[in-house]
């Protein structure tokens, strides 16, 4: 076996905080590595320095070294890394919406046509193969297992769609030698998260790549993993082969504590209980997320589950209550009409929601975290306000680092910037933010999307303890398990209707019919 | 503590610390000259507080999202037209004044609010649009100067001419008003108080506003609409009051900027006025999506002092008067500065 990529003693410090810690490993051809640890523990970051991403320069570089096949490296731009065989998936999709899917698979690397004129005309404006291009990236698509059509646009495309083509586009290199997910699986569903698994095993196996897998998911890691790195706190607790660690072993090693997500066991039944909200004939325009003429009660007290798969409507309904997307119907909450696309109005009445969006829709990213996370319930209730109506810095400083202490949001402080946190500790901030507004019935779509098994067991907590106190929870996951462990009722949407509602307890396979209606 | 003033420094950005670096330099050899210093520090304050609310009146458009306001002579003529009216009455003194802020600030909100509806429809292009929105707008009052039916001889043509002159002398009526209030001297230097005083109020009250629920509804459309909306702020609204506050600014600005330069000028005079202004702002530290009271102050400190020295510094030297082509190589060279890096930091 040869080694492809080596670390050795990597450390780095952003503004003199240390966030990696002499880390070391080594990756052999053909190898799936695992790189484990909490939101914040550094493992972003560590795959930055490998590519040669602009924040490590522009935050001072890093120390220790970096090799790939015996060859010491430090890239400076991303463009190189890409050049010496290294491939990312990112987090977020980088891809162009207005250019086919071939297009955007090969942007930048187009083969050119080999007509003789071709010859003649000078390096830039020379003639693009389009033939190649389509066949180039069926070829592609066909290595990471995608049935899809070459020409259709980007443009509405699901989100399951968008992971697998940013990793043809990966794939498509021709000298490919280490590819890295950051996160992959977070936006997907369930069954669209094995089908990336069997792809990137099958890129392992038979194409002899290496793999760097950052995940939160310990199902997929145990599944496909050979070896797994575990940081915490941006030190290096250790390097195992996945066989000799269990779940518990690794989420311990995460932690530092052992942690469980169980279901509590008395539950009483939410039929007994009056509607808080009923829906009639409910549309919502969301594209890629359509639901048409659904019918819901969500009963006053209980935690319903909304599951499904990606493109099939399920974020449509809370974003068609938020009043973020276009919405019709008869909707009556608390015995009263709603007023539908108004999100002011449903705000004000005791809504509350946390998009799935974080980025986009849930963060003010170049301002603190204090006023992050007191915006909502200063602006619609005027709170955090002092005599003259202004913004009560004190006040708004106190609440937030309680906030701060019960979601363990690990930053520098208050005063930090939410564009400086890591992806899971941005997500507790969002969160913090909604249940400031102190909401009577409040929407929560993927909360725990990119965050670690100890932040996820907080957020489920404080969302079963919130519901104890008397507020009915409307919860949007693609993670079954999620649903299971803290709802009453699941409502699975399906084509944008809702195919059928069942119990946690249901078995498997009701549940995959229900989502395959 | 060390890192502290180091992490400032470099917050404090490499071209202002060179261009800070300039205006020490020019003051060295204005005392190398045995120029008068005392003279050089009263011009810079006098044109300090002369421009300082104009300056200002960019800060609501960044932070709300409409970009730079290159469509600051709308605004502008609000402001002038203020003027005019109260001066067509022989309204001087206090009375002079204040009526022609009332006036301008009415008008500014009215034409804000045309013009932050107009923007809504271009979003994305706010800033090209408003250059010409500023372009047409002059243009058109050029034609309204000369009909618009003000008779009073002091403002019309002389000879029974007919319109508005280009020029008109604010000699009768309020000179300096602000300028002159409580103005002292120490060592010669003459602070023009009142100017200042007005400057540092309103900076003071654009900074108070933006911590009411207003304001940052207006600041959190500017850093991301998506979650405005979902905060239940209508952005389009947002983006409205940010272009009325602008223009308010605006006209009240080039009223107090008025009264210290001493003339009204009309016609073309507005056309390029937006340009040094915004240059102000950017060498303050501001980015097209980020804009400070700090930054406001500062540029309008270094920008104008740099204006004021360098004129008769280098024309000691080198002998000629080389001060508009050089305030214009500068002041549009910070802007392109500012704009390429905006379009380097996204690409
Ligand atoms: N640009 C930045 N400036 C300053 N600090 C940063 C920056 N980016 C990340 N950090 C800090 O570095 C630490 C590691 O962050 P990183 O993004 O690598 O975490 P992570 O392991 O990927 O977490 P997650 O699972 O939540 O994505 C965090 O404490 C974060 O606050
Ligand atoms: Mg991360």
């Amino acid at each position: 076996m040869s080694l492809v990529l080596e670390l050795k003693n990597i450390s780095k410090s952003y503004n003199g905080n240390p966030v990696l810690k002499g880390i070391s490993f080594a990756l052999q051809k053909g190898e799936v590595r695992a790189v484990i640890g909490e939101n914040g523990a550094g493992k972003s970051t560590l795959m930055n320095i490998i590519f040669g991403m602009p924040v490590i320069h522009q935050s001072g570089g890093f120390e220790g070294e970096c090799l790939i096949d015996g060859h010491v490296v430090n890239f400076q731009k991303p463009q190189h890394a890409m050049a010496a065989g290294l491939g990312m998936v990112h987090q977020e999709f980088m891809l162009i919406p207005g250019l086919k899917v071939s297009e955007n698979i090969k942007l930048n690397r187009e083969p050119l046509s080999s007509k003789s004129f071709n010859r003649f005309l000078p390096g830039k404006l020379k003639v693009i193969d389009n033939e190649q291009i389509h066949k180039d990236s069926l070829k592609a698509l066909q290595k990471v297992g995608m049935d899809l059509d070459p020409d259709q646009l980007i443009k509405g495309l699901s989100v399951g769609h968008l992971q697998f083509i940013e990793i043809a586009r990966e794939v498509d290199h021709q000298n490919l030698k280490v590819l890295v997910f950051d996160e992959p699986t977070a936006v997907l569903t369930e069954s669209e998260a094995s089908q990336l698994l069997n792809t990137i095993r099958h890129l392992a196996k038979d194409l002899g790549i290496a793999v760097l897998f950052i995940s939160h998911r310990l199902d997929e890691v145990k599944e496909i993993a050979d070896t797994v790195t575990v940081l915490r706190d941006g030190e290096l607790i250790g390097n195992y082969r996945c066989e000799d660690l269990d779940k518990k072993e690794m989420a311990r090693l995460m932690v530092g504590r052992a942690v469980n997500i169980r279901r509590d066991q008395e539950q009483e039944s939410p039929n007994a209980r009056q509607n808080i909200m009923t829906l009639k004939n409910f549309s919502v325009r969301m594209p890629g997320e359509n639901l048409q003429d659904i019918d819901l009660e969500i009963k006053q007290g209980e935690i319903l589950g909304i599951g499904g798969l990606a493109g099939q409507g399920k974020l449509g309904l809370a974003n068609g209550i938020a009043g973020l997307m276009p919405a019709s119907g008869n909707v009556i909450f608390e015995g009263q009409a709603f007023s539908l696309n108004d999100p002011k109005q449903a705000l004000q009445n005791g809504l509350g929601f946390l998009s799935e969006d974080r980025k986009q829709t849930g963060l003010l990213l170049d301002e603190s975290i204090t006023h992050n996370i007191c915006f909502t319930a200063s602006h619609v209730l005027g709170r955090f306000q002092n005599r003259f109506g202004l913004f009560d810095q004190k006040q708004g400083k106190e609440w937030a680092q309680k906030m701060i202490k019960d979601f363990d949001i690990r930053c520098t402080g208050p005063e930090q910037h939410t564009r400086r946190l890591s992806g899971g500790n941005q997500q507790k901030v969002c969160l913090a933010r909604v249940i400031t507004a102190n909401p009577k019935l409040l929407f929560v779509s993927e909360p725990t999307r990119g965050v670690d098994i100890g932040a996820k067991k907080i957020i489920l907590d404080f969302l079963r303890s919130l519901n104890q106190q008397g507020v009915t929870v409307v919860l949007t996951s693609s993670e079954l398990s999620e649903l299971r462990v803290l709802c009453d009722r699941i409502a699975i949407v399906a084509s944008g209707k809702i195919s059928e509602i069942l119990l946690p307890e249901d078995s498997d396979e009701r549940f995959g019919l229900a989502m395959a209606a | 503590m060390q890192k502290k003033i180091l992490k400032q420094f470099i917050e404090f950005g490499i071209a202002r610390s060179i261009i800070v670096l300039f205006v020490i330099v020019l003051f060295i050899l204005a005392i190398l000259k045995d120029m008068q210093i005392a003279e050089l520090i009263s011009d810079s304050l006098a044109r300090i507080g002369r421009n300082g609310i104009l300056v200002l009146a960019l800060l609501p458009g960044v932070r709300g999202g409409i970009g730079l306001n290159f469509g600051l002579p709308l605004g502008i003529i609000c402001g002038l037209i203020g003027m005019l009216v109260g001066m067509e009455f022989d309204w001087t003194g206090l009375s002079g004044f204040v009526s022609a802020l009332s006036i301008a600030g009415g008008l500014g909100v009215l034409a804000g609010w045309g013009y932050g509806v107009l923007l809504n429809k271009v979003k994305g292009q706010e800033m090209m649009v408003g250059t010409y929105v500023g372009f047409s707008i002059v243009s058109f009052m050029c034609l309204l100067w000369l009909l618009l039916p003000f008779s009073n001889p002091k403002l019309i043509w002389a000879l029974g001419g007919k319109g508005l002159r280009v020029t008109i002398s604010l000699a009768d009526y309020y000179p300096k008003i602000l300028d002159d209030f409580l103005s002292f001297s120490i060592f010669n230097v003459t602070i023009p108080f009142g100017s200042l005083l007005f400057f540092v109020l309103f900076c003071f009250f654009v900074s108070l506003f933006f911590r009411s629920r207003w304001g940052r509804a207006i600041a959190a459309t500017g850093a991301n609409a998506q979650f405005a909306k979902a905060n239940g702020i209508n952005p389009n609204q947002t983006r409205v009051w940010s272009a009325v506050l602008s223009t308010v600014l605006a006209a009240i600005g080039i009223v107090v900027y008025n009264q210290s330069f001493g003339f009204v000028q009309l016609y073309t005079a507005p056309l390029l006025m937006a340009f040094p202004i915004i240059a102000c702002l950017l060498i303050g530290g501001a980015e097209v999506g980020r804009a400070t009271i700090t930054h406001v102050i500062l540029g309008t400190v270094i920008f104008q002092t740099l204006l004021t020295i360098a004129l008769p510094v280098t024309s000691a030297f080198i002998g000629g008067d080389i001060s508009e082509t050089a305030r214009i190589i500068i002041s549009n060279g910070i802007i392109l500065y500012a704009l390429a890096g905006v379009k380097g930091k996204t690409a």
